[in-house]
């Protein structure tokens, strides 16, 4: 059901019955190691490329789900992925594995939560039982297409954020226990004009903040409502920006509930890390691994995850455009 | 930022630029300095000490033992680079490493192990200078305009 302007109040509560997240080398030595289902030690996976590794952490992300739930992939109706990669191959590449109906998905490092939000849009009307979202990122593959050869070496400046290896999938039903889907805000596309792409977190803020007043103002319900309000990778430039910039818009989120999957994931003194974690899969993995983790054990019972994502082309980059960003806002409660 | 790209932006775009920029971190631009004046130095010297070393060992002269100790500079980054190392070498030492013939021989190394999933045309062949080619392309047409300026003055009887 709408409310406000750009929120959807989900009442059937579409519930997250099983979750997986899966990792690589980098991923493994940070501090959320233990709330993986499977880390990689190899970056290719036994792979022969980059993209063929990023396929199989979506199809491990999304067998491990299914496999958690205890069902068989013939019982969910949809499965709606996404990742960086051009034309999002790793998808529709592990999408032919699962041979799963597919909806594919674009909405850079923000997919999750996009995808999370369909996913319980297509629970609450019915039109599905079981629908399957699934998000990935790799650090080699992004980095190739982004910006220079992984091996390439340049000296990133302290604002530049490293981009997750790992796929995040989480499985929606209409019955069945766990932490249930209750709202989610679809954010504008807002660009402030900034051109750096080594400083995603600035150009990602004003999305994150503008899709919270949004979500706040629909509701009209008050941050200490929540015991946890994450961004998906703004990183720890992008966090400060962000929560200066909420202060000045008024909206009060106490600093201890307002955090960041991208500060979350790596440890500060994790060499070539800067600023933090970016990537589809940085906020998948925290929200599907870490959060639903702490969840099920009741550490925590109402959160809300806004996922940022940086809407830039590596042309549009090099046409002089700037970086447009959006967020959109889910709400997980137990 | 220029003045003609912020005319574009719209007041509350420069507010909230402004706003940002107060809570970014900076480059540490002295240190890193320092550290490509070091790193740098060091691989000149390495440079410098392989020059002497063929001189004496394989008599080259003075002028020709440039090309073998670059060579070996070169075979150097190379390994480095697909080991994986030459990357968090470079990270730290920021201009140290790009600006001896190192960081030319790892935009070639680098691009080249990249694209390898692409074949051996298509990919390593065409990519191969995807880094280094706006080097080769601009450094050649500087030196041609160099000569252009070095032949009008001395047929002006300048020089």
């Amino acid at each position: 059901m709408l409310k406000g302007h750009q929120t959807w109040v989900f009442e059937t509560k579409p519930t997250i019955i099983a979750s997986a997240a899966i990792g690589g080398p980098y991923e493994a030595k940070g501090p959320l190691a233990s709330d993986f289902d499977l880390l990689h030690g190899d970056i290719r996976l036994g792979q022969d490329s980059y993209e063929k590794a990023e396929q199989k952490l979506q199809e491990q992300a999304c067998e491990t789900a299914i496999k958690k739930a205890k069902m068989k992939k013939e019982d969910v109706q949809f499965l709606l992925s996404g990742d960086l990669i051009n034309q999002i191959v790793p998808s529709s590449f592990s999408a032919r594995t699962l041979s799963i109906p597919f909806l594919g998905l674009y909405g850079a490092c923000s997919t999750s939560m996009e995808g999370l939000s369909l996913a319980s849009l297509l629970i609450e009307s019915k039109f599905a039982k079981n629908a399957l979202v699934c998000v990935s990122s790799h650090n080699a593959a992004s980095e190739k297409q982004y910006r220079y050869p992984t091996e390439y070496g340049s000296q990133k400046p302290p604002t530049a954020q490293w981009t997750v290896t790992g796929s995040g999938a989480a499985l929606l039903s209409d019955q069945g226990e766990g932490p249930k889907v209750t709202a989610s805000t679809i954010g504008r596309v807002i660009d402030m004009g900034l051109t750096d792409p080594f400083n995603m977190g600035a150009a990602m803020a004003p999305a994150a903040v503008d899709t919270l007043e949004a979500h706040f103002r629909d509701l009209d319900r008050d941050p200490s409502y929540y015991d946890l309000i994450a961004t998906g990778d703004l990183g720890r430039v992008g966090h400060r920006i962000a929560g200066d910039l909420l202060k000045k818009h008024g909206l009060n989120i106490p600093e201890e509930i307002l955090t960041d999957c991208g500060i979350l994931i790596y440890n500060e003194d994790q060499p070539v890390v800067m600023a933090g974690g970016s990537g589809c899969g940085c906020c998948a993995v925290t929200t599907f691994g870490h959060f639903l983790n702490r969840m099920r054990k009741k550490e925590l019972r109402k959160i809300l995850v806004v996922a940022t994502g940086a809407l830039l082309s590596p042309m549009s980059f090099q046409q002089k455009e700037s970086i447009p960003s959006v967020a959109h806002a889910v709400s997980i409660e137990i | 930022m220029s003045i003609k790209k912020k005319k574009k932006l719209t007041p509350t775009q420069q507010e909230y630029q402004q706003f940002a920029q107060e809570r970014e971190p900076k480059r540490p631009i002295l240190k890193n300095c320092v550290k490509a004046f070091v790193v740098g130095g060091i691989i000149c010297t390495f440079g410098q000490v392989l020059q002497m070393f063929f001189i004496k060992y394989f008599h080259f002269s003075q002028e020709n033992a440039g090309n073998p100790a670059t060579a070996v500079l070169i075979i150097l980054t190379v390994l480095l680079t697909g080991l994986g190392v030459f990357d968090h070498i470079a990270q730290f030492a920021g201009a140290g490493t790009v600006i001896p013939i190192t960081g030319f021989a790892n935009t070639i190394a680098s691009a080249s192990i990249e694209h390898r999933t692409e074949g051996y045309v298509l990919g390593v062949g065409g990519n191969m200078f995807k880094l280094a080619g706006p080097v080769i392309v601009y450094g050649v047409f500087s030196a041609f305009v160099v000569t252009l300026v070095v032949i009008s003055f001395r047929a002006l009887g300048v020089m």
